[in-house]
């Protein structure tokens, strides 16, 4: 368990402090897969490294297993750095060693002699599907190989945390998608608790279960995804979630309202039904809606009939659906 | 054969030839000037990374947000020091090194005696070059290996001078050509080597054909140390994929 108990950062610098993250109190389960997603500048990578004590926080403490990191001997800091794998947007690969070798190299540090350590990195290697490319040095990998690379040096010491600060940042969308399959997938194997930094919501869909949304150095909200994503309720929540803001198409005079999917099994082709159950047209403003395991989540801006009766209708057809509510919205301006 | 020679060059108005080529179809004095021009410069080379390879790894380590940050007031100390030395025209550092070549090796003159001035002058020039060769590293590299829990003398050993290999290899071979030079120099104050038959024969007695020859050697000698060098650089690097195809295709 990882908490991170009113954590707070202040770089000092010639032109005065900046303080990047503050009050930050988040508490990481075992075997949890952990987002936190920002805009550029947030303060995650900070919060992160904060957890490892690459960066000291100047206020506050991280305490991993119950066991405070700041009250750590530079030694013992060292030794706890072991049990906590991290990988980087850049790789960060020893460019003078092959694929092996870097997967032995944090083996070497703890120690490990060298035949074992070979032997656990080609396991390792395997585990990420690159078991041809050992001998392979950095430069003649994709991105993507290259993250494999990465994981597997993480996972070498069998650490029980795994950072991921903006780890597919770099990589195309499928690419993306089969590196976040194999850390869901480590984690459903060997339980290691995930800490994943990204400014990507499908990142956080994709194979989280818990997300934090920082903003401005702070946590603006957090909980399970499905509740954070499918209604948001601070302002930055709502940034982060509909990116594109809610497009604006109103007609006069009539009544907007937002529909909210509350993860149903699926969608219910709402709009059809309408159409067809009451014979009422209705006008979709803006939609974010989104499946997450399996379940349909988001919301869907409606600009309802002008006449009077018609509004109501339908008002009353979509609250009787299941795991769907609805709410007026007065001040709507888009 | 020595007639014909002779011949060829009072031709093209070179005077007191056969003095000079007696001298340079001798055996034994061309080579032994090679043998001293080259050794005190490498071996002032080799002393000058022992000062100053640890002292450009401090340059960079040893700051602020270094790995293993140091006083301030001693980095300034440092930086300055180094920027002293350096400052100094080799010539006259020569003559002001004389008391310690003394000290060291109970003579100033002589080619071995050359090899502390070569070593004062060049080991700041090394540290700079270290310097420089560490600064081009990727941050994102040191920063994975702390995250690994590696101590700072670890850093510095398994990943910033593997890491740096090339790039310190050109360095040196940069350093073992630039001390060749301030080698050369030191023929002015009793060295040996090329550069002292360049400036005694060839210049103060005007033995033309002799300071050619000299010059010559020297810029053969320089040349292959540089085809050394970057052969040595580029075999070493794993970043650059040509060489690596190749074996690639081997196995
Ligand atoms: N070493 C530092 N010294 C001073 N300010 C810093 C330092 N590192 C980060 N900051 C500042 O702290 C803020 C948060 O930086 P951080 O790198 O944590 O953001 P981020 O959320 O990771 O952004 P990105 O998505 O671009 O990586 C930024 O405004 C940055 O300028
Ligand atoms: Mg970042």
């Amino acid at each position: 368990m990882i908490e991170i108990k009113n954590v707070a950062k202040t770089y000092k610098s010639a032109d005065g402090d900046f303080t990047a993250i503050r009050n930050i109190n988040l508490t990481v389960e075992d075997g949890d897969i952990f987002g936190i997603i920002g805009l550029s500048g947030a303060g995650k990578s900070t919060l992160v490294r904060c957890i490892n004590l690459l960066e000291v926080p100047t206020e506050g403490d991280v305490l991993i297993d119950g066991q405070s990191m700041l009250s750590l001997s530079h030694k013992e800091l060292l030794a706890a750095r072991k049990k906590i794998g991290m990988i980087f947007q850049g790789f960060n690969l020893l460019s003078q060693r092959t694929a092996l070798g870097n997967v032995c190299f944090p083996m070497e540090l703890a120690g490990v002699p060298r035949k074992d350590a070979v032997k656990r990195a080609r396991e390792l290697l395997q585990i990420v599907d690159l078991g041809s490319k050992e001998n392979s040095y950095p430069s003649q990998l994709s991105g993507g190989q290259k993250q494999r690379v990465a994981i597997a040096r993480a996972l070498a010491t069998d650490p029980k945390v795994l950072l991921c600060d903006e780890a597919t940042s770099a990589l195309d969308p499928k690419t993306t998608r089969d590196i976040l399959a194999l850390i869901r997938d480590i984690n459903k194997r060997t339980g290691i608790t995930v800490v994943v930094i990204t400014h990507d919501m499908k990142v956080i869909e994709e194979i989280c279960t818990k997300v934090a949304i920082l903003d401005g150095g702070v946590v603006a909200e957090s909980g399970s995804v499905e509740e954070v994503f499918s209604s948001p309720k601070t302002e930055a929540g709502r940034r982060l979630v509909y990116p594109d803001g809610i497009p604006f198409e109103m007609l006069p005079n009539s009544r907007v309202i937002r529909v909210v999917f509350n993860g149903g099994t699926a969608y219910q082709p709402l709009i059809a039904s309408l159409a067809i159950d009451c014979g009422v047209k209705v006008n979709i403003l803006g939609a974010d809606t989104r499946s997450i395991d399996g379940k349909a989540f988001g919301t869907m801006l409606l600009g309802l009939p002008e006449s009077e009766s018609e509004a109501t209708r339908a008002l009353a057809y979509i609250a009787a659906q299941k795991d769907i509510t609805v709410e007026e919205v007065r001040d709507y301006r888009g | 054969m020595v007639e014909a020679l002779t011949n060829f060059f009072e031709d093209l108005g070179m005077r007191k030839i056969p003095e000079q080529l007696e001298f340079l179809l001798t055996p034994e004095n061309i080579p032994f000037a090679i043998w001293e021009t080259l050794y005190a410069p490498l071996l002032a080379t080799v002393l000058a990374y022992v000062i100053g390879l640890p002292l450009g790894i401090l340059l960079v380590t040893g700051e602020q947000n270094g790995i293993r940050p140091l006083p301030r007031p001693l980095m300034q100390v440092l930086n300055t020091v180094i920027n002293l030395l350096r400052s100094i025209p080799f010539l006259i550092l020569m003559v002001l090194v004389m008391p310690l070549s003394r000290l060291i090796l109970g003579t100033s003159v002589g080619t071995m005696a050359t090899v502390v001035p070569l070593t004062v002058a060049a080991a700041p020039y090394v540290a700079r070059l270290v310097e420089g060769s560490l600064r081009e590293m990727d941050r994102g590299v040191i920063e994975a290996a702390q995250a690994m829990g590696c101590s700072p003398w670890q850093i510095v050993t398994k990943v910033i001078l593997p890491e740096c290999k090339p790039s310190l290899i050109t360095g040196a071979t940069n350093a073992a050509i630039t001390v060749l030079g301030y080698g050369a120099m030191a023929g002015a104050i009793g060295g040996g080597g090329l550069g002292a038959i360049a400036l005694m024969r060839g210049y103060n007695r005007g033995q033309t054909l002799v300071l050619y020859v000299a010059v010559i050697i020297l810029v053969i000698l320089v040349q292959i140390i540089q085809s050394v060098g970057t052969a040595l650089a580029v075999k070493t690097d794993k970043r650059i994929q040509k060489t690596n195809s190749k074996k690639e295709k081997r196995k």
